[in-house]
């Protein structure tokens, strides 16, 4: 699928091969969740990385964390039988609870570092100084923000049952939006999703955070 | 269909089909038919101990198989557990009075850093409705606040949760707090959260990893009815 045709409801529940602008023989594979795939194309593209290729798992996996290390195990191996021998996984741990890190060690491929993609977006050093603080914050990125609707509002249930979001978000007092962009049509997303939990806003800039250096140690990797 | 209507459906249902009305009702979320149906069953004379096993317990046994099983998914679960929790709000102080078997006592919470509760409440409230007496930190404990409450409540369980991979370690951080003040042999300990396995229950320490409430249950019963044979 060509970047600019990136839906995100396809991202968030199919798997997606992505084709990256001058990387027609691709030899560098970068697996993936589908709630990156924009990210990591902007990556790719503004630092005009070549040579790599992009496969997206759905993003709804991430409420199935249990499925996705033989998810990954299965692209990584469809990789190798197409002749493509270097294979970086871009997916936190995702509450496999190490399962995920066990896979990767068994294929001899490398994972972007972190617990979950808030934590390597936020920088992992300042998310873990920050837990203390923000134990009350719920998440949004760019992604997130975008398909709220969806895969929080929707995917949760509090659509048919609004009750429901005292019994998810008691403990919750705020929602903290980590940017990747600046765009304030996301901004006022973020925003609205807030007050359609009746949480207090915030919004932070993070960029690609850890991201963008894992994209481009990935992309010199191939020789 | 009006509340009206139900309720005479309801009540004109036997008790064996209101019991199964109930645990239909259970997987569906229906808090204010769970709570017509038990009152219903009490009035026909039911001992609260019955209508907490047969129509709540296991109305909601059904619905964590299906959870297991990938049929059911969070949010269902979590109104399932809210309509029998609204139904063990009538029949806790009756138990009370009416005595029903005691099996032990359990402190349970999630730990620090974590502030997901929907397991560990569905695990508290089935302890409750397996006989054990639960005694619930909530949320984002520190070990001081788990160790306080064993020692204070004389229990016999401990159980704690986590569903973050940046929490799951604080689990052996309680645990070694236990054996260093020389009192964790005084405990079963008991641990759960979707991304733990056997093996890590096992190199932190706990006696067991619950993979469900069920799990948990009937892992409590057999430590307990050890702990008795070893007394
Ligand atoms: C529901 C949910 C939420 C709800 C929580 C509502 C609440 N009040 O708890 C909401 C939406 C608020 C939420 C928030 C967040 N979440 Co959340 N959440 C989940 C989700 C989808 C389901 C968890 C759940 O409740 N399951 C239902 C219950 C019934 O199952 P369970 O918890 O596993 O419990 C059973 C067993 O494990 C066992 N058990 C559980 N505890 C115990 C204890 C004992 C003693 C025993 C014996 C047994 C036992 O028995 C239970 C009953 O059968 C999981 C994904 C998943 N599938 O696990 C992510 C997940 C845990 N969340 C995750 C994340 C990242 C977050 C956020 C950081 C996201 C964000 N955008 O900000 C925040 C947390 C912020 C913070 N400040 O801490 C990640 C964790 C990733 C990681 N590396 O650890 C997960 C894995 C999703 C993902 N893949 O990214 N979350």
């Amino acid at each position: 699928m060509p970047p600019a045709m990136l839906a995100d409801t396809a991202l968030a529940e199919s798997a997606v091969t992505v084709s990256i602008p001058h990387s027609t023989t691709p030899t560098i594979l970068l697996i993936a969740c589908g709630a990156l795939a924009r990210e990591i194309l902007a990556v790719i593209e503004c630092n005009g990385l070549t040579g790599m290729a992009l496969e997206c798992l759905p993003a709804t996996l991430h409420n199935r964390p249990e499925h996705i290390p033989e998810a990954v195990r299965e692209k990584i191996r469809a990789a190798r039988g197409r002749g493509i021998e270097t294979v970086h996984v871009v997916y936190a741990d995702c509450g496999t609870g190490g399962r995920l890190d066990r896979v990767c060690e068994e294929e001899g491929v490398t994972r972007i570092a972190g617990p979950h993609c808030y934590a390597f977006f936020d920088g992992l050093d300042d998310f873990a100084a920050r837990a203390d603080e923000e134990i009350g914050a719920f998440f949004l990125t760019d992604f997130l923000a975008r398909q709220f609707e969806t895969l929080i509002w929707k995917g949760m249930g509090m659509d048919r049952h609004p009750d429901l979001r005292d019994l998810y978000f008691a403990h919750y007092d705020r929602v903290v939006y980590l940017a990747q962009t600046d765009d304030p049509a996301l901004d006022a997303k973020a925003r609205a999703a807030a007050d359609r939990l009746g949480l207090r806003y915030e919004r932070r800039k993070t960029g690609y955070g850890a991201l963008a250096d894992f994209v481009q140690r990935a992309a010199s990797s191939g020789c | 269909m009006s509340d009206e209507e139900d309720d005479i459906v309801l009540s004109e249902l036997s008790n064996e089909e209101l019991v199964q009305q109930m645990h239909d009702d259970l997987y569906d979320g229906l808090k204010d038919e769970i709570l017509e149906g038990v009152n219903i069953l009490l009035e026909r004379g039911w001992a609260p101990y019955k209508v907490l096993t047969e129509a709540l317990v296991e109305g909601m046994r059904i619905v964590g198989i299906d959870f297991r099983d990938g049929i059911l998914f969070v949010p269902e679960v979590l109104l399932a557990a809210n309509a029998m929790k609204a139904g063990m709000g009538i029949l806790k102080p009756l138990l009370a009075e009416t005595g029903a078997p005691k099996q032990g006592k359990m402190v349970i919470g999630t730990v620090k850093g974590d502030i997901h509760d929907i397991g560990k409440n569905l695990v508290s409230m089935m302890m409750e409705g397996a006989g054990f007496e639960v005694v619930d930190l909530g949320i984002n404990n520190p070990a001081e606040n788990y160790l306080e409450a064993l020692e204070k409540e004389d229990a016999d369980i401990l159980g704690m949760s986590a569903l973050l991979t940046t929490t799951m370690p604080y689990m052996k951080v309680v645990i070694d707090e236990l054996k260093a003040k020389g009192v964790r042999d005084n405990y079963v300990v008991l641990v759960g959260g979707a991304p733990l396995n056997e093996e890590f229950g096992k190199a932190i320490g706990a006696d067991a990893y619950c993979r469900d409430a069920a799990v948990a249950v009937e892992t409590a019963k057999e430590y307990m009815s050890q702990r008795m044979h070893n007394q």
